[in-house]
């Protein structure tokens, strides 16, 4: 599964990371290097095992749904890039 | 007065208690330490003199009333990892230049509540992504420790390399660290300081800024085990904002401290024997195996068969994780924003390979694309089924012994910038850590000895889920048995 300049094109456009022409082949070859390397537990035999996503052998805790804080609207816009009456104020998208 | 500095953790909150010398004094004294010597070790992003100076009146005015926390008046340095109310809090990265938290994480809320005092924000690889401290974008911290043969700057290790430099050249008494792959114990071991990592659920992840949930944990990087103690009970509590916080009482691990050992059984397991691995690390690790044995421990090989799949596992897993934890990065809310763009994406795209930086932007990528359509189950799903076998392999043992003992890392610090060529290098230096935080198992680097080089070695005690007691008390007989008092020659 060697990944070649377009396929970096492609997951750097999926990660929303910029990422100039001349850095494709490059980093195409770094990332194969570590995939290379990752191969290797293809000789574990995985059969039968259920995938582990958490090392907590409990259940989620569930609780009231309820409203337990807000209006907080200063402090939530307080490290915004930008602002303005209690909105973010983000560049306009659409024509 | 800059002796005060030299003090353990416990030793100065005994001190405070006494009132042998107040936490202002303490606390100035610290702050001294820091302007002299900072500008060359780096270890401090920012100092928070003023707060530090209130807090520690406030501490020496509940001291004098006969009053006071666990951690009263006692001045720490707390990695820019946790969030801070009303002070910078970066994770090291440009992406969260000039980001004040209007909260604070519960572990910082949990040692104010106890009555310590803030230094200051420690240095860090960006986004805790690195074992050198080479990536933060504050620049490399130093390594107080130097080697004989050689002049050259040596990294404290990552990505906790600013905790582990600052309490290794008496810039705290003790710090904050976190730790997803190793980032507590590889520092600890290359600065002769000690590092702990507790069973995940323990300390509250609320407010730490996210690498890989599944994996991240809070621990303390301190002068001693007893510190250790000391300084993650107060870090550890439940709490309901964390999903995967654990509902149970925090011991108090002082207790184990000094406790015999006589009967424990420790595993040695034969698969940490890796190719390549140095005759000084072998004797190091046969060292604390005859320490424990003439402390009464019983010694039992054994067998963690998947130990060698733990690294590859964790550099899918690990990346998908921040894949995923990183996307809120988008320059909208908080964090850095482009100021040229073309379109909505291209303003996605440009903030973040601006904020962003290398190593941040390496891991994000491999994450992308093992969780992308075609890949997910090849590795993703993949990885997490060898999670479960290298999880299954601790449950295996448990049974015949009641610890284990590993070296903590495969080498002593290394020169800053000698393995920026190669990430699998790099990678391979938490191949001894990485495998507690896939199985979510409490594990503790010792200083145990130094190198023929002059440098520090640490050993690394594993225990089962929850049993940080025995984990203390193997790592205090560890302690005892190697009599580590080595202090870095001050170059700085």
């Amino acid at each position: 599964m060697a990944i070649d300049a377009a396929t970096v094109r492609k997951v750097a456009h999926l990660a929303r990371i910029k990422t100039p022409e001349d850095r494709l082949e490059p980093l195409a070859q770094e990332l194969n290097g570590i995939l290379n390397w990752i191969e290797q537990l293809n000789e574990v035999d995985v059969q039968g095992v259920e995938p582990m996503t958490s090392n907590v052998a409990q259940p989620l805790r569930l609780r009231e749904d309820v409203v337990t804080d807000g209006a907080k609207v200063d402090a939530v816009l307080s490290n915004a890039p930008k602002s303005a009456d209690g909105f973010f104020v983000v560049p306009k998208v659409v024509d | 007065m800059s002796d005060l500095t030299k003090l353990t953790l416990k030793d100065a909150v005994d001190g405070l208690k006494a009132k042998t010398f107040t936490s202002e004094e303490l606390t100035r004294a610290f702050l001294t330490n820091i302007e002299a010597s900072n500008p060359a070790l780096n270890a401090y992003v920012e100092v928070t003199a003023d707060k530090a100076l209130e807090q520690a009146r406030a501490s020496d005015a509940r001291l004098a009333k006969g009053e006071g926390g666990a951690l009263e008046g006692a001045p720490l340095g707390i990695k820019d990892l946790f969030c801070t109310e009303g002070v910078q809090t970066t994770a090291g990265s440009n992406m969260l230049r000039g980001f004040v938290p209007p909260y604070e994480s519960t572990v910082t809320a949990n040692l104010w509540r106890d009555g310590a005092v803030m230094l200051g924000k420690l240095n860090m690889d960006e986004f805790a992504m690195g074992s050198a401290n080479e990536t933060s974008a504050f620049g490399p911290v130093k390594n107080p420790w130097k080697a004989k043969s050689s002049d050259a700057e040596l990294t404290p290790g990552g990505s906790s390399g600013g905790s582990a430099s600052a309490v290794a050249s008496d810039l705290c008494l003790a710090a904050t660290a976190s730790d997803t792959g190793g980032s507590i114990r590889q520092p600890a071991a290359f600065t002769g300081t000690v590092g702990i990592k507790p069973t995940y659920g323990r300390a509250s992840r609320f407010g730490m800024v996210a690498f890989a949930s599944s994996l991240d944990q809070a621990g303390p990087i301190t002068k001693t085990v007893t510190d250790a103690a000391i300084l993650l009970k107060s870090m550890c509590s439940f709490d309901a904002k964390d999903s995967t916080s654990l509902d149970i009482p925090t011991p108090d691990w002082t207790q184990s401290v000094g406790q015999s050992v006589k009967g424990l059984r420790i595993g040695v397991p034969a698969e940490y024997l890796i190719d390549g691995m140095s005759e000084e690390i072998k004797a190091l690790w046969q060292q604390g195996v005859a320490w424990l044995k003439a402390a009464g421990c019983e010694i039992v090989e054994i067998s963690l068969p998947h130990t060698k799949y733990a690294l590859p596992a964790y550099y899918i897993v690990a990346p998908a994780e921040a894949s995923s934890n990183l996307a809120r990065y988008d320059g909208m809310r908080f964090g850095h924003r482009a100021e040229e763009f073309s379109s909505l994406d291209d303003l996605y795209a440009a903030s973040r390979a601006e904020g962003f930086g290398k190593e941040v932007q390496r891991r994000l990528t491999i994450g992308t694309y093992v969780l992308s359509a075609g890949f997910y189950d090849a590795y993703y799903v993949k990885a997490l089924k060898v999670r479960r076998r290298i999880a299954e392999d601790f449950d295996k043992v448990w049974g015949s012994v009641d610890a284990i003992l590993t070296p903590s890392t495969p080498t002593a610090a290394f020169k800053l910038g000698d393995k920026q060529i190669d990430p699998l290098t790099m990678y391979l230096n938490d191949v001894f850590t990485v495998t507690t935080n896939l199985a979510g198992l409490p594990g503790i680097s010792v200083p145990a000895g130094l190198s023929s080089d002059g440098l520090p070695l640490g050993l690394q005690v594993i225990g089962k889920a929850l049993d940080e007691a025995t984990v203390f008390q193997v790592a205090a007989a560890l302690e005892d048995s190697a009599g580590f008092v080595a202090k870095p020659a001050k170059w700085w």
